[in-house]
């Protein structure tokens, strides 16, 4: 599993380079990962970012669109328009969390 | 004596009332179960009903058959638990209290969750299997398809048995080409994953499976609703896909009682602790098989191996001694991919799945991740398994409760393009481990219990005063504390300078 320099700090990732340790992340790092990809984090963006990383502790898994949604009280409509075309995604490498997966 | 209801009467009720009808006695544990019929479905073969291998008389069977001497078995619907009380309120006016509950009723497709897909599509160019009725017309519709464009569906994850839609896509191209239609039929795979297949060696070994087929590929859809004018799926993304018939997975959610007892997350699955099923929220409460939120797939297998591990810990306790076992997230699933052929899955929460021999290490007799005629008869095999050792709880020799490394070829740092690590994604390990750290401004559960051998058990039913904290459902995001990040320690020498970012 690499390690790589983020916002100047070291950081374990994956090979896709997905954090993948919960501790690592604060929100500098948050926003440095939104600018990798291309996004300019706003308070629309922290939002749903927030949301993410306050619910993954006691679950231990990434929230789905559904539950951003439902439980977070995002519209999935508005996470397509803030985070384009694969907002899951996104969302999860921004927030420091594992992405959403199948089991094969 | 104490009282055990179990509500459902599928895989997992049935197996659980069997083993602990034949490890307690009827004076020490009286148990009730609780179903809204007798009709016990082997649904693991809704998926050959459309292709006329199996009907509904394979699949069908009485529940009470399969309940040993000694459970009651009480058939109407549920209205709601009252964990407070310890009673389950039923909707003939009855009540049921109990010492110990277990919640094994499942989840169950929702097509009325997505705009359009019960519109006046559904049931002509619309349908799904993973229902008796569903699959019963969606044989008719199969039979009366002359070509043109197949489209096979999933909604959103979890869905229970999550390769049936693909062994689906596998069985529908062999289906076609046996009656001469393939070359007339487009045939589509939409996933709202980002790929047809997520874990590294499984999309290294199946990478070519649906190039081979033909088989289109569509990743990263969230359907948004389904347009009945034009007959198109639609994404939020704007995306849109066309459909001669489509074969969708709708929405699975778990029973609305669930909802109402105040008892669920946002698809009414009960939080559970990913090694020992008990309710995060209420000891008493176990859950098992498909209803709860164990990060592994919703299986017969997985509901299996927990069911082994729940008995061994609850007659353990019942009798005063510490629960010494936990839940590895074993997963055990034979897949058709057509031609009689067939592959095998052997997985738990740490352990992708891997290629290798199954069970035994070199004379197997199956394969793993590969394309077998005797994965295929394993799967056949399977329904006389179900019905004669599964639910009855016999023991089904050879495979073990526990995943064995024994006859995997283990590898490490396996990522194909658009893969990422398994590990990351998965609960700690096989056995409880330590969780990430909680921020302390975040909600906190009850402290998940430590079950290891050759130590005593702390799970908390022995005190059911533990008072029930709230899981995380409910929360908003206002409250959340940022905090420093910590450093990796990895060896400075290693790093490497730039990040890696991942292809969108």
């Amino acid at each position: 599993m690499p390690t790589t320099m983020i916002s100047g700090r070291p950081i374990d990732v994956n090979d896709e380079g997905f954090l993948v340790a919960y501790d690592q992340w604060d929100s500098k790092l948050g926003a440095e990962l939104g600018r990798l990809i291309g996004i300019e984090l706003t308070d629309a963006h922290w939002g749903p970012i927030r949301f993410l990383r306050m619910d993954y502790p006691a679950r231990g898994e990434t929230a789905t669109l559904r539950r951003v949604s439902t439980v977070g009280g995002f519209a999935i409509k508005d996470l397509f328009a803030l985070f384009p075309g694969k907002p899951a995604k996104k969302m999860a490498y921004i927030a420091g969390l594992p992405k959403p997966k199948g089991c094969v | 004596m104490k009282r055990l209801v179990i509500l459902g009467g599928g895989t997992a009720g049935t197996m659980v009332a069997n083993k602990l009808r034949a490890a307690l006695g009827r004076h020490e544990l009286h148990i009730t179960v609780v179903d809204r019929d007798d009709a016990h479905h082997y649904q693991p073969g809704y998926l050959f009903m459309p292709f006329g291998i199996y009907n509904t008389t394979d699949i069908v069977r009485s529940r009470h058959r399969f309940l040993a001497d000694g459970i009651d078995l009480v058939l109407t619907e549920i209205d709601r638990v009252d964990p407070s009380f310890r009673v389950v309120h039923l909707a003939d006016g009855r009540s049921l209290s109990y010492d110990h509950l277990v919640i094994a009723t499942g989840v169950s497709p929702r097509p009325d969750a997505t705009p359009g897909m019960q519109g006046p599509l559904w049931g002509d160019k619309i349908h799904e299997f993973y229902s008796l009725p569903g699959a019963q017309a969606l044989t008719e519709a199969m039979r009366r398809f002359r070509g043109g464009r197949l489209v096979v569906h999933i909604t959103e994850m979890p869905i229970k048995c999550p390769v049936a839609p693909m062994e689906f896509t596998f069985l529908a191209d062999d289906w076609l080409r046996k009656h001469d239609i393939r070359e007339r039929t487009e045939l589509t795979y939409v996933t709202p994953l980002d790929g047809a297949f997520t874990k590294p060696v499984a999309s290294r070994e199946l990478a070519t499976a649906l190039v081979d087929r033909q088989i289109a590929l569509e990743t990263d859809f969230a359907v948004e609703h389904i347009d009945n004018d034009t007959a198109e799926l639609v994404s939020f993304d704007g995306r849109r896909i066309g459909f001669d018939l489509l074969v969708t997975v709708p929405l699975n959610m778990g029973a609305d009682f669930v909802a109402r007892s105040g008892l669920g997350d946002e698809l009414n699955l009960v939080p559970c602790d990913q090694h020992t099923m008990v309710s995060l929220a209420h000891p008493e409460i176990h859950v098992l098989g498909d209803a709860g939120t164990l990060q592994t797939s919703k299986a017969g297998s997985v509901a299996h191996f927990a069911v082994d591990v729940f008995t061994h810990n609850f007659v353990a306790e019942f009798n005063g001694r510490p629960a010494t076992h936990g839940f590895d997230g074993h997963a055990n699933c034979f897949i058709e991919s057509g031609g009689r052929k067939g592959m095998l899955l052997d997985f738990n929460y740490a352990t992708e799945p891997f290629t290798g021999n199954f069970p035994l290490p070199v004379v197997g007799p199956f394969k793993l991740l590969k394309e077998t005629h005797l994965n295929h008869l394993g799967k056949l095999a399977f329904r006389w398994i179900y019905w004669n050792l599964l639910l009855p709880g016999r023991p089904i020799p050879m495979i073990p409760t526990t995943m064995s490394l024994a006859g995997k070829r283990v590898e490490t740092d396996v990522t194909p393009a658009g893969t990422g690590l398994p590990q990351a994604a998965a609960p700690s390990s096989p056995a409880p481990g330590p969780k990430p750290s909680t921020p302390k401004a975040a909600p906190t559960k009850p402290s998940t219990p430590r079950v290891e051998a050759k130590q005593p058990a702390t799970r908390p039913a022995a005190a059911p005063a533990t008072p029930a904290r709230p899981v995380a459902a409910g929360v908003g995001a206002g409250g959340y504390t940022d905090r420093p990040g910590v450093d990796s320690t990895a060896d400075p020498g290693t790093v490497l300078p730039a990040p890696i970012i991942p292809k969108f």
